[in-house]
């Protein structure tokens, strides 16, 4: 196993590789097709840099607990705009997640619908690409469009184009307050109608989710108290028509309610495959439908479909004719090396991608097949 | 300004180039005389010039990628144009180019308020993408200070952004999808009406990069509900490290406001002596404007307001009506056409962190002395995008590179102190030499390789961005 602790023993030990390597963080994103190849750990390169709560800005080493940072802003009021999913419990794994694996795999939570991806917040990277060269881009400052934008080809490029040794992100306040409303009962049809009122009103909705069987529909507002009643007043009003409506307010409630949709705990530890499906919202029950899925549950605002499927069941066929994308995130070894744990791109985008791959890891090292 | 020598080899072939054109595209589409190429000849960047060898102004698509495909055959090379508006030099001709503008498609293909996106052409202009929504009460956020006239194809090119973006993202946080057409006259969609993508993210890679990768036709944009309500309060201070610590201690204190303007005393003086706005004669002036519902505003600018007393403002003026957010917005907004009164200038685009606002502010005025140029100072203080405007004479022999040199020292100076070179308006030809200031060899030579793999050829836009003598080879290839 290599366990670089700087920036240059990173970039010797890659342009020194003698094969494939398996590049990872706190190891507890266990998504892709198996990767056979030495463990390149970046556990040892941590340590946060930079940051400075009155520019909104935050910049780690790629090997920084997700935990360490996440602290370091709550000191100061702030947070991670994106709420990075926890892969945990849903996968099984172990260990402290990394802010270079949050970046990886681009996790972001519920939030995502107002605030971004983990891409949006992304606004620097450091990292070294295949060849062991050391490569920057982005920066410290949130309007930054000189060069092209490398940063966003690397969120979600879970180790393919190059190993992240250093990100830096734009960050926000933590708000005073959160509010959820909830509705139960309704189908997804309807349940999908009230997330789009919900979104298309101008009440800065920051959370939007259905779960079916559980606590139905999920709302949730943000900021100083005074703002949060007054738009949970206005939204309530807004949705009544559509049936009772639950105000929960006590702070634990409200963050263990999100972090459940958040990690969806729902699914964790039952027997099936995992598929993350992303879809234009109204096409949300549609698409759930199709994959007769044991359990669906919906996050951003009906775009984001969680499915519980049986075990080696290949959901893509179903959803043909239907725009957006699925990917496997749990499953057994066997699935994912016998099927393409990510969606296949045309083969135009096919080849650029593969461009990417050969230009970036011209050896073919950083964690080999791991996205197909 | 250096640009590549024509090659001759396409200017002798511009009689089989147009009639080419001519059999994929009507004969209104097809600009080749030589005094009607003369509208492309440069964009708002006006210092440089020079006609390109015609232009094309494809309505569809396939009409894109058929003249796409004939000028990869035939080794041209293209530059795509919006509305012109770039103060780059983004949308600059050589000799032996072909302008591919996309002003005639300007449509809107769909709108979905229920999932909250539209899908134009990309000629569409910014502000009538929002035009196109209001009716229902939506918006489409970014809104660069061009917005009126420039493109959602330039738009998606530069990355652009605006005075709203510290709450709303700039373009690349708001596009959701785009149809590409790649050298090669290949169509490809890229995202859509869903969120992020399954594979690499290539929409983030081709937001931003000036038109050197592909064209962009349509695209899906995420459109918001408006806010209930926006009201700014104007806040003056006799210094400028004073009004950066005010703007720190208020994003400190968790409130985020839509826009936080910054302007100086040149900038203020001269907006004063042409808009009478009523602004106070001080050395930094801050438009701070929040959104909500009005009592939600009340609340954001009452703690926003006990910051700023605490800083002890010569002024501070808080709106209490549509009129008088009209008045504070007003001096602000004519600040570009106010220093355009007193002389020429050049606008500049770095950023900063903004904690190193009062050292760039104090340096930018040393520098204004050393020069003999005067410089005033308007900026997106919430995000430390900086917009110094240098004025010249553009009469005076020498004037220009005089200024230019300055300006390149101010960039300079933004990347040393962590920021850098553009933060909305993109490189362009403008910055292209100074790339290396902010990127070493291998961080330039990383984003080469991307060009690699989208055009092989090097035809899209090629003397654009990097420093022409790093992408001589590839040119010539």
């Amino acid at each position: 196993m290599m366990h670089p602790e700087t920036e240059a023993d990173l970039a010797e030990a890659i342009a020194g590789a003698g094969g494939p390597l398996r590049i990872v963080g706190g190891g507890t994103r266990g998504i892709g097709r198996p990767v056979a190849g030495e463990v390149l750990s970046l556990a040892g390169l941590a340590g946060i840099t930079l940051y400075e709560p009155g520019a909104l800005t935050l910049v780690a080493r790629a090997g920084t607990p997700l935990a360490e940072v996440e602290a370091a802003l709550a000191a100061e009021g702030q947070r991670l705009p994106f709420e990075p999913m926890d892969h945990r419990a849903l996968l099984g794994t172990a260990g402290a997640p990394t802010i270079g694996g949050v970046v990886a795999v681009n996790a972001s939570g519920p939030r995502r619908i107002q605030a971004g991806a983990c891409r949006d917040s992304l606004i620097g990277v450091r990292f070294v690409d295949g060849r062991g060269d050391v490569i920057k881009n982005g920066g410290r400052v949130m309007k930054n469009v000189t060069g092209y934008d490398l940063v966003k080809l690397m969120a979600g490029s879970f180790g393919t184009i190059g190993v992240l040794s250093e990100v830096a992100f734009k960050v926000l306040p933590r708000p005073e307050m959160a509010a959820t409303l909830r509705m139960e009962g309704l189908d997804d049809e309807a349940a999908v109608r009230v997330l789009c009122a919900a979104l298309g009103s101008p009440f800065e909705v920051s959370g939007a989710a259905h779960v079916p069987g559980g606590p139905g529909v999920m709302i949730r507002v943000e900021g100083f108290a005074a703002s949060v009643s007054y738009r949970v007043a206005q939204l309530r009003a807004l949705l009544l028509p559509y049936g009772d409506v639950v105000v929960e307010t006590e702070p634990e409630a409200v963050n263990a309610g999100w972090k459940r949709v958040r990690d969806v705990e729902a699914f964790a530890g039952r027997p099936g495959d995992v598929c993350r499906i992303s879809v234009k919202p109204t096409d949300g029950p549609r698409a759930a439908a199709a994959i007769g899925a044991r359990e669906v549950m919906y996050d951003w605002g009906g775009g984001l479909i969680w499915a519980l499927v049986p075990e080696g069941r290949d959901i893509r066929p179903a959803l043909a004719g239907i725009g957006g994308h699925a990917t496997l995130i749990r499953a057994g070894a066997e699935t994912r090396a016998a099927r393409p744990v990510f969606p296949p791109e045309p083969a135009p985008l096919a080849a650029i991608s593969a461009g990417l791959r050969a230009q970036f890891d011209p050896r073919g090292i950083l964690n080999p097949g791991l996205m197909g | 300004m250096q640009m590549p020598d024509p090659n001759p080899a396409v200017l002798s072939k511009k009689a089989r180039l147009v009639a080419r054109f001519l059999s994929v595209l009507p004969a209104d589409a097809v600009i080749h005389d030589e005094t009607e190429t003369r509208a492309y000849e440069c964009d708002a960047l006006t210092a440089y010039r020079c006609p390109p060898l015609c232009a094309v102004l494809p309505s569809s698509t396939a009409e894109v990628s058929a003249i796409l495909r004939i000028c990869h055959e035939e080794g041209v090379p293209v530059v795509p144009r919006g509305s012109g508006t770039s103060l780059a030099g983004g949308a600059l001709p050589t000799a032996d180019s072909v302008i591919l503008g996309v002003a005639r498609m300007n449509d809107v293909l769909e709108t979905d308020y229920r999932n909250r996106f539209i899908r134009v052409q990309t000629g569409r202009t910014n502000l009538s993408v929002t035009g196109a929504v209001e009716e229902e009460d939506f918006f489409y956020a970014p809104d660069p200070s061009s917005q009126l006239a420039c493109a959602i194809a330039g738009n998606i090119a530069m990355n652009s952004g605006g005075a709203h973006c510290l709450k709303y993202g700039v373009t690349t946080n708001n596009l959701l999808g785009v149809t590409l057409v790649l050298m090669d006259g290949t169509v490809v969609e890229i995202g859509g009406a869903h969120l992020d993508a399954g594979g690499l993210d290539l929409l983030g890679v081709i937001c931003g990069s000036e038109g050197q990768l592909g064209v962009v036709t349509e695209a899906t944009l995420r459109i918001l509900r408006k806010p209930e309500g926006a009201r700014p309060v104007l806040i003056g201070y006799d210094s400028s490290e004073v009004a950066g610590q005010c703007v720190s201690d208020i994003i400190k204190a968790g409130v985020l406001p839509v826009a936080i303007e910054f302007m100086d005393r040149p900038c203020i003086r001269a907006t004063e002596a042409f808009a009478h706005a009523g602004y106070p004669d001080c050395e930094a002036l801050l438009i701070v404007e929040v959104e909500g519902a009005a009592d939600e505003i009340t609340e954001q600018l009452d703690l926003i307001t006990a910051i700023a007393r605490r800083h002890n403002p010569v002024e501070l003026r808080e709106s209490g009506s549509a009129e008088e957010s009209a008045r504070i917005w007003l001096g602000r907004k004519s600040a570009f056409g106010a220093m355009g009164q007193i002389n020429d200038y050049i606008c500049l685009d770095g950023t900063i962190p903004v904690s190193a606002l009062p050292h760039v502010l104090k340096r930018i005025a040393e520098m204004s002395a050393e020069y003999g140029l005067g410089v005033g100072n308007v900026f997106h203080a919430g995000d430390g995008n900086m917009h110094p405007l240098i004025l010249f004479d553009a009469n005076k022999p020498g004037d220009l590179e005089k200024c230019e040199a300055f300006g390149a020292e101010i960039l300079k100076l933004c990347v040393e102190v962590g920021g850098c070179l553009t933060g909305e308006h993109g490189v362009g030809i403008e910055k292209r030499d100074l790339m290396g200031t902010q990127f070493t060899a291998a961080d330039m030579e990383a984003q080469l390789r991307v060009k690699d793999v989208f055009d092989p050829q090097w035809l899209l836009n090629p003397a654009k961005v990097f420093p022409l003598a790093l992408t001589a080879g590839r040119r010539a290839a």
